[in-house]
């Protein structure tokens, strides 16, 4: 499949057509949704859901080598004590540590995420962010998390938009692509709303909130509307589309707030790692804990559980 | 089976010390009545007894009237207004810190979802008394002149729906003002009311100043007609509303009457789609719909028609219907076995007339009263359920075409409490809220209260607001 490069004029009208976010509104159901109480058997099932969901992220400028492999031990067995602790769903990384990652990894069932197209601000030339993503994906990366040019999006430049998630992702070929919109960026829920439907129009197989380097990252109203996003394309275009809040969830709590909302507004064909992620490194301590919690009665301390 | 399967989390019930039987709150303590009747109040989700209440019967009514004049003469009216403000604020600190009690207590004894009593119905109690509160020793500013006069003592008759808020409607401006009260809650639902005659202990409030009568009509008709009575105010349904307007039209007394409705929920063709069918949802099913203001007629434009219906019907397969007290019910048991019958006759009539029913797959429990979330489409101004009061989950669905028709539909009917305008232009929400005749207008929102907001009816909805500054009117003699 090659890249669009003929402009789609509608494209404009089509995202401004689409009805508008009350921001009041989407706040008051996440309000609401966060409010539901999930105990025992459920509270059970939801962080094993919500461990199995994790990309388990390190993106600092002080990456090693050894510092993925410590994280790529910890994906593929999260608990030590626990053999029974459902491995994270991908290890997500910079792309010049996607080869430390994808030879932990191999074999594993764990997927090797990277970050691409000059992340986090993806201020540079197409070429350059086309390289950024075919050394991903030649270095092992089966899935590339892509930031759109926000500024051409804020600037109204919705082609442009389009066009470079296009050719990321024929860049990409077999790997999964999600994009990201850095949502913090774009203020608005309508802007939330139309960049969700640029970026899966444009061929994202996932849509992701934000790259943790932008306050405020992930939040619950904004996720609200991507997975009104993903419901409503299904509906109409006939493909699911994933979605990936990632940065500022810290607690299990948090976590299983998320999963409601994905059952509650996708439902649950949503609810499954192929389709719904949580970008997130302190979060997997912290619902290993409350998964020992509710297996043993007790809380034990964050010492046993490794910092990787 | 479903993936996600949420297991249930009620609340306890162990906060809750229920007594067996609960004598009449006159003159601060609690007694018998005068020829000993008394009722039997139940759980409307489990048709469990929770106690027996007395019935007030004439003579009782006439004790309790007496006691508030008393008070009214000797204490209350004399009272300096920054005095009779810590009372209050008082009462609304004890409210709070006997919220999740209260909450349990409305649950068990109205069937409400605890999710409602815990984050609507009670913080808006303790937000009424403490906004009254302020009130108190500033009456000479509210508009009213520079010394303005309570009218004495207050008769106040309350219904089931919101019974503990309806009481802090009606007691907390009675007593900012200065006035002293009668009040008489639902025999359905007695037992907040009770509980907060011992939040009136508690408070250390002069006896007589709060008395609360429980009984049926019978009570209600003796308290309103009682020739002791300055001011009579009600909330329930236009009938009742009616024959009480007649009994106190050659009477010296004020009356404000709070009403029935039928409010047309009006959404426009560029309405935040997700947003406005949460607002339908909250407006009709929200309280199982036992709400006077309830969004009940869903005016939708034809163009976006089928898209809304689409949502709308996707999100109610959504709600989660059940035990009132598990904190994840959204929609709770109906009130009683007579509005349960009510609402299955009109919703019969609305099948007989031509409308189509829907209700999502919805499992209904066994014992107690319930009535699934149901949508009635193909509805015209004509059917009966486009006209009357259902007061229940059952929300009709018609058309417009021009922003026009649309006002001519909602204002189409003897009520007028209130309506909601969902669209994204702020001209036209300004347009329609200058032509609805109605007295609350929501736009982009639905069954939102706050204790700063009048709130009130045109034509059959009745007279009168309560809230805000213009609630004071009310209750002062002016």
């Amino acid at each position: 499949m090659s890249a669009p490069t003929q402009a789609i004029p509608e494209l404009r009208g089509f995202l401004h057509g689409l009805p508008g976010v009350d921001r009041v509104g989407a706040e008051a159901r996440a309000a609401t949704l966060a409010s539901r109480s999930i105990k025992t058997t459920a509270k059970q099932w939801a962080l094993d859901m919500a461990i199995s969901m994790i990309d388990l992220t390190t993106l600092e400028g002080q990456d090693t080598p050894g510092k993925v492999r410590a994280l790529c031990a910890k994906a593929k067995r999260p608990d030590p004590a626990d053999p029974t602790a459902p491995m994270v769903a991908a290890v997500c990384v910079y792309p010049d540590l996607a080869h430390v990652a994808a030879v932990e990894l191999k074999g594993s069932g764990v997927h090797v995420a990277s970050v691409a197209t000059a992340f986090p601000s993806g201020r540079t030339s197409l070429e350059v962010k086309l390289a950024d993503v075919k050394y991903a994906v030649s270095a092992g990366a089966d899935e590339v998390d892509m930031v759109i040019d926000r500024g051409a999006f804020l600037a109204g430049d919705y082609q442009l938009v389009f066009d470079e998630i296009a050719a990321v992702k024929d860049a990409c070929g077999e790997a999964h692509l999600k994009v990201i919109l850095e949502t913090g960026e774009l203020v608005t829920l309508d802007n939330v709303r139309r960049a969700s439907w640029l970026a899966m129009l444009a061929g994202g197989d996932f849509i992701k909130t934000s790259t943790g380097k932008v306050a405020p990252a992930a939040t619950l109203p904004v996720t609200l509307v991507m997975l009104e996003a993903v419901r409503d394309f299904r509906e109409s275009h006939g493909r699911q589309v994933g979605v990936k809040p990632a940065g500022g969830i810290r607690t299990a709590k948090d976590a299983i707030r998320y999963l409601v909302l994905v059952n509650e507004t996708a439902g649950e064909d949503w609810l499954d790692p192929d389709w719904f992620r949580l970008g997130a490194s302190s979060l997997l301590n912290d619902l290993l804990m409350q998964r020992t919690k509710m297996m043993t009665g007790r809380y034990s301390g964050p010492d046993y559980f490794t910092l990787d | 089976m479903p993936k996600f399967e949420y297991a249930p989390a009620p609340e306890s019930r162990s906060i809750v010390s229920l007594r067996e039987s609960y004598g009449l709150f006159i003159n601060g303590e609690f007694g018998p009545s005068v020829d000993g009747r008394a009722f039997k109040t139940i759980s409307p989700a489990t048709e469990e007894v929770l106690a027996e209440v007395t019935e007030a019967g004439p003579a009782d009514v006439d004790r309790a009237v007496t006691a508030a004049r008393k008070a009214y003469e000797h204490t209350w009216s004399a009272m300096p207004g920054r005095e009779r403000a810590k009372y209050l604020f008082r009462i609304a600190r004890i409210v709070q810190e006997r919220s999740r009690e209260l909450a349990v207590l409305e649950s068990l004894d109205n069937g409400k979802p605890i999710r409602e009593s815990r984050d609507v119905d009670i913080p808006l109690v303790a937000a009424h008394f403490f906004y009254y509160a302020g009130w108190a020793d500033k009456l000479e500013y509210a508009g009213y002149g520079p010394a303005p006069r309570p009218l004495g003592v207050a008769g106040q008759v309350i219904p089931w729906n919101f019974p503990l808020l309806m009481l802090a409607w009606k007691i907390a401006p009675a007593l900012a003002c200065g006035n002293t009260v009668v009040l008489k809650p639902a025999e359905t639902t007695p037992l907040t009311a009770l509980a907060f005659a011992e939040i009136c202990q508690q408070a250390d409030l002069p006896p007589g100043v709060v008395n609360i009568v429980t009984g049926a009509g019978e009570t209600g008709r003796a308290l309103v007609e009682h020739p002791g009575i300055d001011k009579v105010a009600f909330t329930g349904s236009t009938e009742v509303g009616k024959q009480i307007a007649r009994a106190c039209a050659p009477t010296r007394k004020k009356v404000t009457l709070e009403l029935g409705g039928k409010a047309a929920n009006v959404v426009f063709e560029d309405a935040p789609v997700d947003q406005a069918v949460e607002g339908i949802v909250n407006g009709i099913f929200f309280n199982q719909g036992h709400v006077c203001c309830a969004g009940s007629r869903l005016l939708v434009q034809e163009s976006v028609y089928d898209e809304v219906l689409a949502s709308l019907r996707r999100r109610l397969a959504t709600l989660r219907l059940g035990d009132p007290l598990d904190k994840n019910t959204d929609v709770g048991a109906i009130n009683s076995a007579a509005q349960l019958a009510k609402i299955r006759e009109l919703s019969e009539v609305g099948e007989a007339e031509g409308a189509q029913r829907w209700s999502p797959p919805c499992e209904l429990p066994v014992k107690g009263f319930w009535f699934p979330p149901t949508i009635f489409t193909g509805v015209s101004q004509a059917h009966r359920i486009a006209r009357e009061e259902i007061f229940g989950p059952v929300l009709s669905v018609l058309t417009f075409r021009t922003p026009a028709e649309a006002v001519e539909k909602a204002n189409n009917t003897p009520y007028g409490l209130s309506a909601g305008v969902w669209t994204e232009k702020g001209s036209l929400i300004l347009w329609m809220a200058s032509r609805l005749r109605a007295g609350v207008v929501w736009a982009n929102t639905f069954n939102k209260f706050d204790p700063t907001s009048p709130f009130g009816g045109y034509k059959e909805s009745g007279y009168g607001r309560e809230g805000g500054r213009h609630g004071l009117e009310a209750y002062l003699d002016v």
